[in-house]
């Protein structure tokens, strides 16, 4: 089933097209990489897709679950299960994780019409699943994101997906700043989330984090548009041959 | 005008029936219309208080009348007419309704996001009920448990008759009746307030809340309290309903006076959320206020928490003064003003004594076309060597038509003293309102979260479940400013 359908999406920023028609079909239980340069548009579309201000469509249409979103605010699309992890997570002073995690997930739970978890309840989940992103208490205590390294706040972003378990969920460069171990770990916690039931949209320009989370489909993002789609052995043409490559092919 | 010539006939009527120039007539509801010398006999006499009390009310009565409203705060209001208020009215003059749906819906629906039960809501919004409300027995055992203590808990009316020495003595002598223009009026036409004592060495079993003082309903727009700590003591105490309640009075002048003796700590929380009018600020409540504590005992302690969400004017600036060696002042604050609501508010420290210490938190959050001013008075005076003063000042605004400022003045008159202000104006950025939403949080969820994360630090200040109906508060009176 279709769980996330861009159809020929075009959007303007200041007067410049930088989506130039773009149009994509993810089905549940896929994992897509669209691999793209700097300044191909990579997260304008993942703006586009979460309903950030500012960035309603010009023309198309994205439907997710079958459901049109073109009358949605953000908040009401992340309710009905579309995750975004931020490229740059953003600092709220003063606002504690478990408090906001429990806020979100809370809210979420009510949209499905399920039970809202009691305090206590709340925070033996949040501790075991963050305890597999190797996400400790003390980060937890602490305000969002505020003085996180760049790899704690990842890990933080991947936190939120395991506990609010969203239908469509897309990766906005997770995979930049971090090392290695981190790389794996969050790797690893992405691979844990994959089902039969979601799908993951993974947004990244080096083809490394497609060694650790390996995509079904994989799409060449240039100057607002696909421009080729393939398997993972895509990834590795644009690891070898770059971008530049790629492009002039099309 | 009328309203004047209303008073003197009245009053007239009255003086020449009976031998205080007025009435002993105690079924009279209310005094006449407007204040004068005799209004201030009435009300003193009404209470049956001494003469002493008389005289000093008639002071400030004629001290009041020499001085001039303040000017130099950054609000904006109509002249207030003195003579349009009546200054004495029995209990219970509450116009009464007899269900919930004659009660503005608004309200309601406020007292249903803070999650009260209907029965409260009735008392609170002045429902006639006949049967009796549950805090009327809890504050009975209440009080006995305070007694056993030698703990004094009662309404100040009350104190002057069954302990005039205390009240005689500690009265006016934190804030005296020429101290300042509201200060004054309050003295001479008080009505009720709360008086509280602690023995010497007792730490008072539980907070003091105004909420369990039965006849604290209605002890109208001039209250007046007193707190007194003797050596080695420690009370808390609350003020303030976390509901709204409705109200009609719209100058509201109280006066609080805190005394702390060697090694006692007072800690006294506020939340105000008074009517803080319509859009535009009509019908508002101005709240005036002088709050004061003496720090005179040896390592005494003062600390002032409030949060204000209410009023269309507030006035306000709790303060300490440290003549106790090594004494503590504290003021953490959290002052939203939303719509046309106007606030300038802030603490004076003053240092008197060796190596005393205060510390100022301020969180100020401007929505609307709302102006909020933070005014603080550092001073460190010739002998409080050895002395410290910490201030933090921030400020969050909501949409770029409010605004804030930030009246720091420090005088500082030794070299041996150690003055830090630190100073922030922040906004809720438009990256984090996203940042929310995208979690699938509402508008005004995403709102109050990073308000209430920036108020943090005032907020852990607050009793446990006092904080908690804080936050709810500001969130609602924050809704609609975003978005
Ligand atoms: N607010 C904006 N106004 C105008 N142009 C923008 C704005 N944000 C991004 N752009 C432009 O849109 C293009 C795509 O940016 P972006 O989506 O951030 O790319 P990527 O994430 O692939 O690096 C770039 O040319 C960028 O300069
Ligand atoms: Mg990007």
């Amino acid at each position: 089933m279709s769980l996330l359908e861009i159809k020929n999406a075009k959007l303007k920023l200041d007067d410049k097209d930088i989506l130039k028609g773009l149009s994509l079909s993810v089905n549940s239980g896929e994992v897509h990489a669209i691999m793209g340069p700097n300044g191909s548009g990579k997260s304008t579309l993942s703006y586009m897709l979460a309903g950030r201000d500012g960035y309603d469509l010009e023309s198309g249409e994205v439907f997710l679950e079958g459901q049109s979103l073109s009358d949605m605010e953000a908040d009401e699309r992340a309710r009905s299960g579309l995750f975004l992890a931020f490229q740059y997570p953003v600092e709220l002073p003063g606002v504690g994780g478990m408090s906001f995690l429990r806020e979100a997930v809370n809210t979420r739970r009510k949209f499905l019409g399920e039970e809202e978890l009691d305090h206590l309840a709340f925070v033996k989940e949040a501790r075991k699943v963050a305890s597999k992103m190797f996400v400790k208490d003390e980060m937890l205590k602490r305000a969002v994101n505020v003085g996180f390294s760049g790899g704690e706040k990842k890990r933080f972003e991947i936190l939120q997906m395991a506990m609010l378990k969203p239908k469509v969920s897309i990766l906005d460069e997770t995979d930049s700043g971090l090392d290695v171990d981190a790389l794996k770990i969050v790797s690893d916690g992405v691979n844990a989330q994959r089902n039969d039931e979601n799908a993951i949209v993974v947004i990244t320009h080096y083809q490394r984090l497609l060694d650790y989370i390996v995509p079904d489909f994989v799409h060449i993002l240039s100057d607002g548009n696909i421009i080729k789609s393939g398997g993972p052995e895509l990834a590795l043409e644009v690891e070898k041959n770059g971008y530049a490559g790629l492009i002039n092919a099309a | 005008m009328v309203a004047t010539q209303e008073t003197i006939d009245k009053v007239k009527e009255v003086s020449s029936t009976y031998k205080y120039g007025f009435v002993t007539d105690l079924e009279a509801e209310k005094a006449p219309l407007g204040l004068s010398e005799d209004i201030v006999k009435f009300i003193s006499h009404k209470k049956k208080e001494p003469k002493w009390l008389l005289e000093w009310r008639l002071k400030a009565y004629k001290k009041w009348l020499s001085m001039e409203a303040p000017n130099w705060a950054m609000v904006d209001f109509p002249k207030i007419n003195f003579q349009d208020i009546y200054y004495y009215s029995a209990p219970k003059t509450k116009p009464k309704l007899n269900s919930l749906d004659e009660v503005d819906p608004e309200l309601l629906r406020t007292y249903e996001k803070l999650g009260i039960p209907i029965k409260e809501q009735e008392v609170l919004a002045g429902v006639a009920v006949d049967y009796v409300f549950d805090s009327v027995s809890v504050a009975t055992t209440f009080r006995e448990k305070l007694a056993k203590e030698g703990i004094i808990f009662c309404p100040i009316s009350e104190a002057v008759q069954s302990h005039p020495e205390l009240v005689k003595k500690y009265i006016g002598s934190v804030i005296p009746i020429s101290d300042n223009y509201y200060a004054a009026l309050n003295s001479a036409v008080f009505t009720d307030g709360s008086f509280v004592y602690i023995p010497k060495g007792v730490k008072c079993p539980m907070e003091l809340s105004t909420y369990f003082r039965i006849n604290e309903q209605n002890s109208g727009q001039f209250e007046r309290t007193l707190i007194i700590a003797e050596d080695n003591t420690y009370v808390s105490y609350l003020e303030g309903c976390t509901a709204p309640q409705r109200d009609e009075n719209q100058l509201h002048a109280a006066v609080v006076e805190l005394v702390a003796m060697n090694n006692a700590e007072i800690k006294y929380s506020t939340v105000q959320n008074w009517y803080p009018g319509d859009k535009d600020g009509k019908g508002g409540i101005y709240n005036f206020v002088t709050k004061r504590g003496n720090c005179l005992g040896k390592k005494s302690k003062i600390s002032w928490t409030q949060v204000e969400t209410g009023s269309a004017i507030t006035w306000k600036y709790p303060s300490c003064v440290l003549k106790g060696d090594d004494s503590v002042g504290e003021f953490y604050s959290v002052a939203v003003a939303n719509n046309a609501q106007q606030a300038d508010t802030g603490t004076k420290m003053i240092h008197i004594g060796k190596n005393t210490k205060s510390t100022i938190i301020s969180k100020g959050i401007s929505a609307g076309k709302a102006q909020n001013t933070y005014r603080g008075q550092v001073q460190i005076q010739k002998n409080a060597k050895g002395s410290r003063n910490f201030t933090q000042c921030d400020s969050l605004l909501i949409g770029d038509k409010c605004g804030a400022h930030t009246v720091p003045y420090i005088n500082q008159f030794t070299p041996h003293a150690r003055v830090e202000h630190e100073a922030t104006t922040s906004k809720i950025s438009e990256d984090q309102l996203f940042y929310c939403l995208q979690r699938g949080l509402d508008t005004e969820q995403a709102t109050s979260l990073i308000v209430n994360g920036f108020c943090k630090e005032v907020m852990k200040e607050l009793p446990m479940e006092f904080a908690v109906e804080a936050q709810k508060l500001i969130g609602i009176s924050l809704e609609g400013s975003v978005g």
